[in-house]
């Protein structure tokens, strides 16, 4: 039972991080430096305060829609009290700040009327708003002047019906997905129009959409809130990495629902990777620009009917299959004008002839880097979908495995944790070889893949354990292999990890190719 | 819809009633008050004075909190006009940022006249032509002359 307990311990270190995370943040959000001009990256510090936070760990915090919603209302509160104005209009100001409390008070102060104008409030009258009727109304938009017409205005004065208001709002709300920037409907007028005045003119479910819009934008301003991206997940991640130091950090945050995924990039965990290498390789296989490379290289396009040609002959004198066309292959002219054009064309042959051989050449090598890396890439990519179907099977195995052997619950759980930590090393290991692919030879690198080749041999060894038979799995023996082998791919990771990430933020990796 | 018929019946009976100087207006088919046939005068002291240019207006079914869409019918070589049988225009008041419900018809006319009047090659769509009326004036102006009484007379 010993090994159990080494077990529960070693397995659950990385879910003890996550909440230590949740539970030191007031503490350490300070000592990562939200406010600090120089991006003091803490490693070095973090290791002091927190000796299990690992070096390619960010501070990061978890926010409900709820908390988001009461960190809005604490500032609106707030400026509303020091500056003295309504509660709308501190929202809107806010949001015209983009939420930088400090500076709308400042520049309040200032010239409280300029501001005003700038964010859509104009010159303020007291009183809530309110719906009138007033004889002799005609509406500027629809032009009705029926008796009896309910009409808005804000404090602007410019009076529209309540129809006419509820469609331009509808419109700008759903369509357009616009929230806290919808102007007054009267032409030129820049006034905003604030969240009490529309629960007023629209019906409850554009209400509902409007907060909803209101709320994105307020994440969407600050730098330092994340929406987390999974599907039907509704928290955001507050992070203190700016755009500047994704060069020396690969920001992996993991949210409530459990979804890891980069806060620099908002893509699924790429460590360690950095985002603008991932971006670039993400983008060459999209292409395919080696399979563009190769076309480019050895095939042109008729020009008449722009079907690809491969030349597979020493003729020049190409006809296109489809279309019949009759061309010459080196300068793509009309073939029946090569009658006394030749020479010129034969000469042209020899020199571009060359290029094309020398071009074909360093196209072939590079294809080939390349493939080696993509290959391991995308076979990690495809053993961690098969590894994750297994974990699908696995909760049916562990029930199993509870009748069949008279295990626990408790007892069976190594299991998950291996499914766990096969799907977290093979997403790291698929990174790895996108980041070699980039790498210049030297020591570092080649330190680097021995790292790599130490937890792909882990990976792959548990991932073989891992699909034997219940009664296989049931015996003691393989469960202690299976709960050792698992503890070691998930250190081999964290090596792996820290080191590249040490390196990164030390700058000191060399590239093969610039991303 | 009903409330767009009635604010559109109004604005056509402004402009019937009190058209600006140089702009002639009447409906493409008399049943259908979303499509309006413009006959302008170009500006004097234009290049593209002595013209008579025609435009197209045409009234979304749900304006006015669309914008109208508005081309020129008769070729012209204008920064702020595609020079193609399309005779796309662009202009700051039928963008959709910046077009309001309360926006009129109107407007958009003397817009346009304004425009042709004083181009904004910043905001060009014939860049060629944008090109030309920044760097070569001259040679602009003489240039849509000639295509005035080319395709405008």
């Amino acid at each position: 039972m010993s090994s159990e307990d080494d077990f529960m311990s070693g397995m659950s270190s990385d879910e003890d991080d996550v909440l230590q995370e949740s539970e030191n943040e007031e503490g350490s959000a300070d000592d990562f430096g939200f406010d600090e001009p120089e991006p003091d990256l803490g490693f070095s510090q973090k290791e002091d305060v927190q000796k299990k936070k690992k070096i390619f760990d960010v501070n990061f915090k978890v926010y409900q829609p709820k908390d988001i919603q009461a960190q809005q209302d604490d500032l609106i509160d707030e400026v509303n009290m020091i500056l003295d104005i309504r509660k709308e209009d501190a929202a809107i100001l806010l949001r015209h700040f983009r939420w930088n409390k400090e500076r709308l008070i400042e520049d309040y102060m200032d010239r409280p009327k300029r501001v005003l104008e700038a964010a859509g409030l104009g010159t303020n009258v007291a009183g809530p708003p309110k719906l009138e009727v007033i004889p002799g109304f005609c509406c500027d938009i629809c032009c009705e002047d029926e008796p009896g017409l309910k009409s808005f205005a804000m404090k602007c004065g410019h009076r529209f019906c309540v129809t006419c208001y509820n469609q331009y709002l509808a419109q700008k709300i759903k369509e357009e997905g616009e929230a806290a920037r919808i102007q007054c409907p009267a032409e030129g007028c820049k006034r905003i129009i604030d969240a009490k005045s529309l629960d007023l003119l629209v019906t409850a479910d554009l209400q509902q959409r409007y907060h909803e819009l209101l709320t994105r934008t307020y994440v969407e301003d600050k730098e330092h809130l994340k929406w987390c991206p999974a599907p039907d997940c509704q928290n955001a991640i507050e992070c203190g990495i700016k755009k500047k130091d994704l060069d020396r950090v690969v920001p992996t945050v993991v949210c409530d629902c459990k979804h890891r995924f980069c806060f620099g990039c908002i893509l699924s965990d790429h460590q360690p990777a950095p985002c603008e290498l991932v971006k670039r390789w993400l983008k060459k296989c999209a292409d395919d620009s080696e399979t563009a490379n190769w076309i480019s290289a050895n095939t042109k396009e008729c020009p008449k009917c722009n079907s690809t040609i491969e030349k597979n002959g020493g003729c020049n004198h190409m006809t296109c299959r489809k279309c019949k066309h009759e061309f010459c292959w080196m300068c793509m002219g009309l073939w029946s004008e090569h009658g006394t054009s030749w020479y010129n064309c034969n000469r042209f042959e020899e020199k571009s002839g060359s290029e094309a051989r020398d071009a074909q050449a360093k196209s072939r090598v590079s294809l080939e880097r390349y493939l080696h890396y993509y290959n391991r890439y995308a076979n990690h990519e495809q053993s961690a979908k098969l590894d994750k179907d297994i974990y699908n099977k696995t909760e049916r195995k562990m029930t199993q495995l509870q009748s069949a052997s008279g295990m626990s619950w408790i007892e069976v759980q190594y299991l998950n944790s291996a499914s766990q930590a096969l799907q977290t090393c093979r997403q790291t290991l698929k990174w790895t070889y996108a980041f070699a692919f980039y790498l210049a030879r030297n020591n570092l690198t080649e330190m680097f893949e021995d790292n790599q080749k130490d937890l792909e041999m882990a990976v792959e060894a548990l991932s073989e354990m891992f699909e034997k038979n219940v009664q296989e799995l049931a015996e003691p023996k393989l469960k202690v292999e299976i709960m050792d082998k698992t503890s070691y791919c998930n250190k081999r990771r964290v090596i792996l990890l820290a080191d590249t990430a040490d390196n990164l933020a030390n700058g000191v990796w060399s590239w093969g190719i610039d991303f | 819809m009903a409330s767009s018929q009635k604010r559109i019946t109004k604005e056509l009976a402004e402009v019937l009633g009190n058209p600006p100087e140089g702009i002639a207006v009447n409906l493409v088919d008399e049943g259908n008050v979303h499509n309006w046939n413009i006959v302008m005068d170009g500006p004097e002291g234009s290049p593209y004075e002595g013209g008579k240019f025609k435009l197209l207006l045409v009234l979304p079914t749900d304006y006015p909190f669309k914008p109208p869409k508005i081309s020129f019918k008769t070729r012209i070589w204008h920064p702020n006009v595609t020079f193609d049988e399309h005779g796309s225009m662009c202009i700051g008041i039928l963008k959709p940022e910046a077009w309001k419900p309360s926006s009129k018809i109107m407007s958009v006319l003397t817009a346009t006249q304004n425009l042709l009047a004083e181009p904004v090659p910043d905001d060009a769509v014939e860049t060629s032509a944008a090109e030309k009326f920044k760097n070569d004036r001259p040679l602009f102006n003489r240039e849509a002359r000639e295509y005035t009484r080319k395709y405008a007379k």
